[in-house]
């Protein structure tokens, strides 16, 4: 399986992070490397094995439905690369 | 007064509650020893005035019934701290001051511990050798173009040249045990659920750890007696009756089984980590333990499991950095074009990389053959632990399978970098705690690590054989301070 120049943009596009061509070429030629030697595990027959998913295999608690932080909307807005104190303000998505 | 950076944590908790010393004498020392070794560049944020403020503080009004009085501590850039800069080593949070403090820290400041600074990293723990950061590569006090190990870096050359009494790392795949390996240091991962992931920048949670790195064990016990705590604001930190790690460390391991994995012996190992190994089976057989060999037949599948599952993890906690909440954003057309600007200018090229592989292996038709089939791999891994412990009640082995290496030596090849945590990641894959311990020298006098794996939550038994081991081995750190001017 060689992951083609065609599927790095498509990877790109889904992850949310542009690529040029040179870097798209130097991603190709990394990630067929590091998936060829990822394809080692194919090797393994692991039909009737069940997956692990954590390995704290407990379920999880229940909390008390209780607000236990109060008043920290400024410490959460405080990082926003642009705000008008009340909300996180990105570029206009609906026309 | 300029050796007391040369005292243990411990060493330093009993003479100021001798009161031999004061807060603001060791605080004052490490800062001045600090700011003359800016060459390493291991810090990323010093916060050195509020430290000798917090001494002084502590001086006035005393507290000696604490575990760590008035002691100042720098630690990794990983674990957010209130109002003080966190970065995680990465462009695209060169501004995130957090609004709220990580659990093991504030356990640290509970404890009555001082913080020095923020200490560098591989980007977002991302690394083997501190040199994806973005805040530049450190250097190893060990050797001048040295790496000290990642992702840990900052936090291993900052203890071993003794700018920090003691500090805290994190472990996804072996980011303590290695670069304490590479500097003479000791390092330990915890099981998983013993140190809560409360306010540590996430990389892989189902992996992730927080741990003690220091000059010895048994400061290695006293600080994971101080930061390992049940938290429920980690969902996965587990509820058990943790030991007085300290006090109850000793070095009675006669009749103690001590497992040899035989897998471990790869391909191409130099002669110098097997002589060393060996000499770790004779100084557990001097303390009565009984040595036996085992086999972990999986674990050539370790490391291939591994990158599918920790980019994969990855790529879903780092979808959070899109240029809206954590400071850094590139304008661009649209909200789309503003997210891609952003996490492709913001984001170092490890961890584009790693963001990659995990959204292709969790991508629509690839699922069930890459992420699935790692899950199940690393079933199996778990599964040969569980039965080697059947048998023993600890294994042996080297803790990384090479000395440090030079700045730049692996840089353009991932999967040479990759190969580096091939004993210390499987310990990560079946969440079992392992510490590693300074061991012997190369023969370029590069220091050399063994490390010992135990069962889920027996850490006091593994600190109990290094302890052992620690003075049979009697390795002594000797850097030339050559980095200071």
């Amino acid at each position: 399986m060689t992951i083609d120049l065609k599927t790095v943009k498509h990877i790109s596009k889904l992850s949310r992070i542009s690529v040029d061509d040179q870097k798209a070429k130097k991603l190709e030629k990394d990630l067929n490397s590091i998936f060829k030697w990822i394809e080692k595990l194919n090797e393994l027959n692991t039909d009737n094995v069940e997956p692990l998913t954590s390995i704290a295999e407990t379920a999880l608690r229940l909390r008390k439905d209780q607000i236990l932080s109060k008043n920290i909307r400024e410490d959460i807005l405080k990082n926003s690369p642009k705000d008008n104190k009340d909300y996180f303000v990105v570029p206009k998505v609906v026309e | 007064m300029t050796d007391i950076t040369n005292l243990t944590l411990t060493e330093l908790v009993k003479k100021i509650k001798s009161k031999e010393i004061s807060s603001t004498d060791i605080t004052s020392n490490y800062i001045e020893r600090s700011k003359s070794s800016k060459k390493l560049n291991t810090y990323i944020e010093e916060t050195f005035d509020d430290a000798l403020a917090n001494s002084k503080k502590f001086d006035a009004k005393p507290d000696f019934q604490k575990k760590l009085p008035g002691i100042p501590i720098a630690v990794k850039d990983l674990y957010c701290t209130k109002n003080v800069k966190t970065t995680a080593g990465s462009k695209i949070l060169e501004n995130f001051v957090p609004g709220y403090e990580s659990t093991v820290t504030q356990n640290l400041w509970n404890s009555g511990a001082i913080l020095l600074g923020k200490l560098n990293c591989d980007e977002f723990a991302m690394g083997s050798s501190n040199e994806t950061s973005h805040f530049g590569n450190v250097l190893s006090p060990i050797d001048n173009n040295l790496v000290p190990g990642g992702s840990s870096g900052g936090s291993a050359s900052a203890l071993a040249a003794k700018l920090t009494p003691a500090t805290i790392g994190t472990d996804t795949g072996g980011s303590i045990r290695q670069p304490a390996s590479f500097t003479g240091t000791v390092g330990l991962k915890p099981t998983y659920g013993s140190c809560s992931r409360y306010g540590i920048v996430a990389f892989a949670s189902s992996l992730d750890q927080a741990g003690p790195m220091t000059r010895d064990v048994k400061d290695c016990a006293l600080l994971l007696e101080v930061i390992s705590s049940f938290d429920s604001k980690d969902s996965t930190s587990i509820d058990f009756k943790r030991p007085n790690y300290f006090s109850d460390l000793n070095k009675n391991i006669k009749g103690k089984k001590i497992g040899i994995p035989k897998e471990y012996r790869v391909e191409g190992m130099p002669a110098e980590i097997e002589k060393l190994w060996e000499n770790g089976k004779e100084y557990l057989k001097n303390c009565g333990a009984e040595i036996i060999d085992i086999s972990l037949q999986h674990t050539k599948y370790a490391l291939p499991t591994y990158y599918i599952v920790a980019p994969a993890e990855a790529s879903s906690n780092l979808a959070r950095y899109d240029g809206v909440k954590y400071g850094f954003r590139v304008e661009g057309e649209n909200l789309i074009d503003m997210y891609e600007k952003t996490r492709s200018q913001g984001f170092g090229e490890e961890v584009k990389r790693r963001i990659m592989i995990g959204t292709y292996v969790l991508s629509s038709g690839y699922y069930d053959a890459y992420y699935l089939k790692a899950q199940k791999v690393r079933k199996l891994i778990k599964n040969d632990f569980d039965e080697a412990f059947n048998k023993v009640d600890a294994i042996l082995t080297p803790s990384t399978p090479s000395s440090a290496f030079k700045v730049g030596e692996k840089m353009d090849d991932p999967v040479s970098m990759y190969l580096n945590d091939i004993f210390t990641v499987p310990v990560n894959l079946a969440g079992l705690p392992g510490i590693s311990i300074p061991a012997g020298l190369d023969e370029n006098n590069y220091p050399l690590g063994l490390q010992l794996i135990g069962k889920p939550f027996d850490e006091q038994g593994i600190l109990n054989i290094a302890y052992s081991m620690e003075e049979k081995i009697n390795f002594n750190l000797n850097t030339s301070d050559w980095w200071i001017k």
